[in-house]
């Protein structure tokens, strides 16, 4: 029974979360930039733009230059988390990846990184006057949510010690559409239902910052305006 | 003008504490019907101003990406809250960066997402209700669209965006800014910002002319609507008789003459500021920049040489290819642009930045100079945010920074950089940049100067500086008003053109 609701829920979040990202991406992609704005000094290349969006993304560089708080407990909870999430692949892979099953004993620990990480970020909303004043009920929930699922992670890993097994066995089933049962576990619930709904706010909620990095003008844009004319679609309809 | 004081230094620049509500209620004077139906918008307040404005939200959601993406984007991590320098000056939290986009994004969520429509405490949505409007018009008019939050924002989202996207939702109900609107009136009219009409710039440049030759000796030419010139030379109209501006005129025409370039001034276009981009209107940016194309196309110039100004820099360097077609790189079948592009030489940039062709005639030995005629000054180098943030000089990324500089010790011998976390990229803004030159947001523009000031009176402390150098014509109107406020001689600002004049050595070309 309860087996069941979980695999419904999955596929209900996950087609959230697709279908969602999918229109959301279509929208960035298809609304026109008509004008060059690039937050100079500027890459002149195409792979200038790369680099600069690859140190973006990987080390949030202009985070670094703003803030240093933010940006080490922002890059410690992002880095681990990318680290967590490349960990739980072997919950859906089956022989796992070699390089999976290399980073598992790190990711046991990124989840206690994961948690400072937030945590850091957290205190910081509560208690700098700045950012409380510009924070949102959901900005406090949205890091509630996500410390959720890291403590109750944290606690399958290091005190309960979940039927890990018994997930794999359940997911294996979910992907191809079959039932399985999943382990009597309240803290494994607690976890699940914690992640499938942090997949259904994804594509509605400030989550999209993710793929918004990559389609901001001020940072994708090259800066080449004298060599190359740019011009947008419904910009070049006024000059008939 | 009596009651405006400056606020004190920080004594350490640190982050200052909130004073919630501090700048509220203030507004700029509102555009009246005549300013307003002059450049086509709605006399005064329409009826149905609140589904206009959201159906006009919507428009510019479809048609700009960067607010599409800006509006979404933002996490309220809070890392370009202590960057604005308004904020640092008024302390009112709503002049944080992020506050200020949420004064929009607020309704944006309200009616264009869903979380926003079922939960709008939840994410902080809210209705667009008339005290929200007012909001809009006094915040958004307490940003100079300087772009000093997206440097450091994590997605690069840039305030300056939204606050166009704005100020262009207020003008479409009919609740625009009387300064802006004004004078882009002046400019279609009468062809420059400052309404000063052809035979008035005529007597202006013959008066130049006088003057440089009784202070040189040399007949040094302020030539205006010639056909068949090489260079046109497009500057802010305050160049023409506004101090110190004028002063880089002078500057501009010497370097002309000493190259022995012939270049002309043009009547019609005797402007390049360009309010179009302040309001966020394409349409009128581009109806603006369009008087540069049709008065190059009519007197059929090989080059665009713009002057010192910052926005104008920026709208040329950034915009001008995309709106009128000055550059390179036209599609073949791009027949707008390609018909300009014909007629320009491209062995140059174009358009060029009069420091650019500075520099390059510096750099081909074609100047000389004697630098102790600027002994007198011990200078600084102020970065204007929209050249320093909205553009480029030269081949690499940050020759906008060094190419100033570069002239400046080419011409003078004392020279001494502000605090690195204020100069190049990371530069403030003066204060009155973005369509809030105007007196009735003095007290704004006194309080957000505060962050250069305080930088600018330790190197006065340090090392006697008592010139600062900038290229912006509002820059230098706007220091030249406030400098005094904080108990500086007004005459401490001028132009990288000024220097250039005091110390060139004219040839008799
Ligand atoms: C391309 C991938 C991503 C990039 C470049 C990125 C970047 C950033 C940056 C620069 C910040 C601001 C600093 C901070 O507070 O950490 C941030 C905040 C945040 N990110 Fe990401 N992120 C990415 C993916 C994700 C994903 C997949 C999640 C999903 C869980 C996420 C959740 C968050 C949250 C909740 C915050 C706000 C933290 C706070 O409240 O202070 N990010 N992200
Ligand atoms: C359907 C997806 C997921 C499943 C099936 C799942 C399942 C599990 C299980 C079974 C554990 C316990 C591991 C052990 O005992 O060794 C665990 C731990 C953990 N999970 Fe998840 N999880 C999922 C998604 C997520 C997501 C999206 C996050 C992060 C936002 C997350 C964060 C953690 C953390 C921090 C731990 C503790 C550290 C570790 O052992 O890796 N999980 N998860
Ligand atoms: S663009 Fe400049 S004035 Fe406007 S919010 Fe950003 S820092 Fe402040
Ligand atoms: S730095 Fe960017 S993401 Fe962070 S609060 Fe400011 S605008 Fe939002």
């Amino acid at each position: 029974m309860v087996s069941t609701l979980f695999a419904i829920l999955f596929y209900l979040a996950t087609l959230m979360l697709v279908v969602g990202l999918l229109y959301r991406i279509n929208t960035y992609a298809r609304t026109p930039a008509p004008l060059k704005i690039p937050t100079t000094p500027a890459p002149t290349t195409q792979t200038g733009v790369v680099l600069r969006m690859a140190r973006e993304v990987v080390f949030f560089e202009s985070l670094f230059k703003a803030n240093l708080w933010i940006w080490s407990m922002g890059w410690l909870f992002h880095a681990s988390l990318a680290l967590e999430l490349a960990r739980h692949l072997r919950y859906f892979t089956e022989p796992v990846w070699g390089w999976v099953a290399l980073i598992q004993p790190f990711g046991m620990y990124a989840g206690l990184t994961m948690l400072i990480g937030l945590l850091g970020l957290w205190v910081r909303r509560l208690f700098v006057e700045r950012i409380r004043y510009i924070s949102t009920p959901s900005d406090h929930l949205m890091l509630v949510l996500l410390i959720g699922i890291a403590l109750s992670g944290l606690t399958m890993t290091f005190v309960t010690h979940a039927d890990v097994v018994g997930v794999k066995n359940f997911f294996i089933s979910w992907m191809g559409f079959s039932s399985a049962s999943l382990p009597a576990d309240i803290i494994l619930y607690f976890h699940l239902f914690g992640v499938a709904s942090l997949m259904a706010i994804f594509p509605i909620s400030k989550l999209l910052h993710a793929p918004g990095v990559f389609f901001s003008p001020s940072r994708n844009q090259t800066d080449n305006p004298r060599e190359k004319r740019h011009i947008a679609k419904w910009a070049s309809d006024l000059e008939n | 003008m009596a009651d405006v004081v400056a606020p004190p230094y920080r004594v350490i620049p640190i982050i200052p504490a909130l004073i919630p509500g501090s700048m509220e209620g203030l507004k700029p004077f509102v555009a009246n019907d005549k300013i307003n139906t002059a450049i086509g918008f709605p006399g005064e307040l329409v009826e149905d101003w609140h589904d206009k404005a959201i159906a006009k939200m919507g428009e510019l959601l479809s048609k700009y990406r960067s607010l599409k993406v800006y509006m979404d984007a933002c996490v309220h991590c809070g890392a370009c809250s202590d960057k604005c320098h308004y904020f640092i000056g008024t302390q009112d939290p709503k002049n944080m960066p992020v506050a200020r986009q949420d004064l929009m994004r607020s309704v944006y969520r309200r009616y264009f997402t869903l979380p926003g429509k079922l939960f709008p405490k939840l994410v902080g949505a809210r209705d667009l209700t008339k005290e929200v409007l007012d909001e809009w018009y006094s915040y958004f008019h307490q940003c100079s669209e300087c772009r000093r939050c997206s440097v450091f924002c994590p997605y690069g989202i840039d305030t300056a965006e939204v606050t166009m996207a704005a100020r262009e939702i207020l003008d479409s109900i009919g609740y625009g800014q009387k300064y802006s609107n004004e004078i882009i009136g002046k400019v279609h009219r009468i062809g420059n910002n400052l309404g000063l009409p052809g035979p008035a710039l005529r007597d202006t440049l013959e008066g130049l002319e006088e003057d440089v030759k009784d202070a040189t000796g040399v007949d040094v030419r302020f030539p205006m609507d010639v056909k068949g010139a090489e260079v046109l030379l497009i500057t802010p109209s305050a160049d023409f008789f506004a101090e110190p501006h004028i002063d880089s005129l002078i500057g501009y025409a010497k370097v002309f003459h000493a190259t022995g370039t012939s270049w002309t001034l043009s009547s019609m276009a005797s402007e390049a500021g360009n309010f179009g981009m302040f309001i966020g209107n394409y349409d009128q940016l581009r109806q603006i920049a369009l008087r540069i194309r049709e008065v190059a196309l009519e007197l059929g110039v090989k080059r665009i040489v713009v002057g010192e100004c910052g926005h104008a820099w920026r709208v040329a360097y950034s915009f001008w290819n995309t709106l009128t077609g000055v550059g390179d790189g036209a599609d073949e079948t791009d027949r707008f642009a390609q018909m300009l592009q014909k007629q320009l030489d491209h062995r140059y940039k174009q358009p060029m930045h009069i420091c650019e062709f500075t520099w390059d005639a510096i750099e081909r030995g074609a100047l000389q100079f004697d630098k102790s005629k600027n002994d007198k000054h011990i200078i600084t180098f102020h970065d204007s945010c929209n050249v320093a943030r909205g553009s480029r000089m030269g081949d690499f990324a940050g020759g906008q920074f060094e190419i100033p500089r570069n002239i400046i010790k080419t011409v003078a011998n004392n020279f001494y950089e502000m605090a690195p976390e204020t100069t190049c990229e990371q530069t403030f803004c003066c204060g009155g940049g973005g369509g809030l030159l105007t007196d009735d947001l003095i007290d704004l523009r006194v309080k957000g100067a505060l962050p250069r000031m305080e930088v600018l009176q330790q190197v006065v402390d340090e090392h006697g500086v008592n010139f600062m150098a900038t290229i912006c014509a509002i820059c230098k109107a706007q220091f030249t008003k406030v400098l005094p406020i904080y108990g500086f001689d007004r005459r401490l600002v001028g132009g990288v053109h000024q220097l250039v004049s005091n110390a060139i050595i004219l040839g008799d070309k």
